[in-house]
């Protein structure tokens, strides 16, 4: 009886602080204490969420805001995950591609966003590059130490076994490479939603981005504030993925798996 | 040091193997017979293996001591095919070494992401998962197929590793300090095991350890190794299973370790074999 108590009380600390902190919001609000001016009361923002909700515009810009993010993943995560194999896997590679990559790497992606934007102009591509600039290098650095740090012994091992080409990658390299690899995705999903963002609000028609920056001209705080919290939501559920795709591959490890003692 | 005398040229290593004196079950293929002539391996300036010649006649366990650093493990690493040698040759009749042959490390290298059926069956194409419970099965690990490794005491992992190896059926066994980390008493067991699968697998084994009782124990012959030479070469033929501590072994334990400190007269007195502390080289790793 006392234990199930002690787990409903651990269930419901961690949204004590955020219930009071919105509470003290609505009391302020309303007494007109804070000022619409600056910060739109919580029931505004929900109302605010109801009506862009109806007329399907909410739907619209989060679909366009998710599909941009994604697309510049798969790409960027794609490319770094290739080029961090090749590094990882061959000395030539690593020759190769290694140094101009650290260089590159070196560069904060966002200072290209006015070059970008003579290039690409303002439209879809320019936003998509960005994201991929973003996302591809720590899943190309994460790959690379991965594969580097996998335990020489167990490869050794495995080429006695008689494992090789195909079979040596995919039971030996790339699941020891796996949870570094993971580690490298969940910098590139921060990174993902911190470029779209700056990139939407600086330039786009369309998406949560332009969503705030549209509502900002008008002074709609509340739509503000919502598109501020519906990133957040993102960012929130692209952590959750990360941990969920953690949890299932990495059931192995004795850090990640169900009863860990932390 | 003087020149090994007496003991080595008594036992003659050429000489045709003797019966054994226990019934064993035979083995589809048998063990593999090879032998190492003149073998060599430097690592840059370093001479590890110097001229090494040993014959291993089928189904012999040669077990092989010596001080760290002596070379043990790049003897074995060289007849697995892990290193190549600098000049001799290795000569198994025409057999292919590398596919007959499987080597156990210290460590028990299992994958920590495959689960302990899954690494056993590690190499293995088509249908392998009845064996492999047949090979677990025989480690007496069967009820733990599913779990990870990381699930396992260290005794148990080498019992999987074990069974990794001998699921392909090799010829020739390497066992390179497979109990070193292990305790005391898991320690017999994983050796009165390894003895029970050699009986009725019939495979050749060679096993590198630092604990001289348990060369002894195991060993058709003990070889003793130091300097990049064969400084020993001692055949027991006591019945199994052998007494620990009992007087034969005890003697045969007492010329082993003379060999192993570098033969001198005043150290034999100095380490009575019969103490299980004298009997271990290097200690426990
Ligand atoms: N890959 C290597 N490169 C250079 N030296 C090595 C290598 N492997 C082993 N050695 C050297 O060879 C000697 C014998 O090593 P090893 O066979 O591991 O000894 P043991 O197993 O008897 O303790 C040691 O001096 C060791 O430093
Ligand atoms: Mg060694």
């Amino acid at each position: 009886m006392t234990h199930w108590r002690t787990q409903a009380l651990q269930r419901f600390l961690p949204w004590l602080l955020p219930l009071l902190i919105v509470a003290g919001w609505q009391l302020s609000s309303s007494t007109g204490w804070l000022s619409n001016r600056v910060m739109p009361a919580p029931g505004a923002v929900v109302e605010a969420a109801w009506q862009l909700s109806r007329s399907g515009e909410l739907l619209h810009h989060l679909g366009i805001s998710f599909r941009r993010a994604i697309t510049g993943l798969i790409i960027g995560g794609g490319i770094g995950l290739v080029l961090g194999m090749i590094s990882g896997l061959s000395r030539w590679g690593e020759t190769l591609l290694d140094s101009t990559i650290q260089m590159a790497r070196n560069i904060p992606h966002l200072a290209l966003i006015p070059l970008v934007i003579l290039w690409f102009g303002i439209d879809e591509t320019a936003r998509i590059f960005l994201v991929v600039l973003g996302t591809a290098f720590p899943i190309y650095l994460n790959t690379f130490h991965g594969i580097r740090g996998i335990d020489r012994n167990l490869m050794e091992m495995a080429r006695s076994y008689g494992l090789t080409g195909w079979p040596l990658f995919a039971h030996v390299i790339l699941p020891g490479a796996m949870p570094s690899i993971l580690v490298g995705l969940r910098y590139s999903l921060g990174l993902m939603w911190l470029t779209l963002i700056v990139s939407e609000t600086i330039s786009a028609s369309d998406g949560i981005g332009y969503l705030a920056m549209n509502a900002r001209e008008f002074m709609q705080t509340d739509v503000v504030v919502l598109s501020i919290l519906l990133y957040a939501a993102l960012g929130k559920l692209a952590d959750e993925t990360a941990r969920l795709l953690e949890r299932r591959w990495l059931r192995w490890h004795p850090a990640y798996s169900k009863g860990a003692v932390t | 040091m003087s020149t090994p005398t007496n003991v080595a040229s008594l036992y003659d290593v050429a000489s045709p193997r003797t019966a054994t004196t226990n019934a064993r079950r035979a083995h589809p293929t048998g063990g593999l017979g090879l032998s190492l002539e003149g073998i060599t391996k430097t690592f840059g300036a370093h001479q590890v293996l110097n001229h090494i010649d040993l014959d291993i006649s089928a189904g012999q366990i040669v077990s092989i001591v010596g001080r760290s650093g002596c070379g043990k493990s790049t003897l074995l690493r060289l007849i697995a095919g892990l290193e190549t040698h600098n000049a001799g040759r290795i000569d198994t009749n025409g057999h292919p070494l590398a596919e007959q042959t499987r080597l156990m490390f210290q460590d028990d290298r299992l994958l920590p992401w495959k689960s302990v059926i899954n690494n056993i069956g590690l190499g293995l194409v088509g249908d392998w998962k009845a064996r492999a419970r047949d090979a677990l099965a025989e480690v007496g690990l069967l009820e733990h197929a599913d779990k990870w490794p990381a699930q396992l005491s260290g005794g148990q992992k080498q019992r999987v590793a074990l069974a990794r190896a001998l699921i392909h059926q090799p010829r020739l066994l390497l066992l390179d300090e497979p109990l070193g980390a292990l305790d005391a008493l898991t320690r017999i067991e994983m050796q009165q095991l390894i003895e029970r699968l050699w009986r009725e697998h019939g495979f050749t084994m060679v096993l590198v350890t630092h604990d001289v009782a348990e060369a002894v124990q195991l060993g058709d012959r003990v070889i003793v190794l130091s300097s990049g030479r064969i400084e020993l070469d001692q055949r027991i033929d006591l019945p199994r299973p052998r007494r620990h501590a009992s007087p034969d072994v005890g003697a045969i334990e007492t010329t082993v370790l003379q060999h192993v400190l570098g033969r001198n007269e005043h150290d034999a007195t100095v380490f009575p074999a019969s103490t299980p502390a004298a009997t271990s080289i290097e200690g426990r790793a």
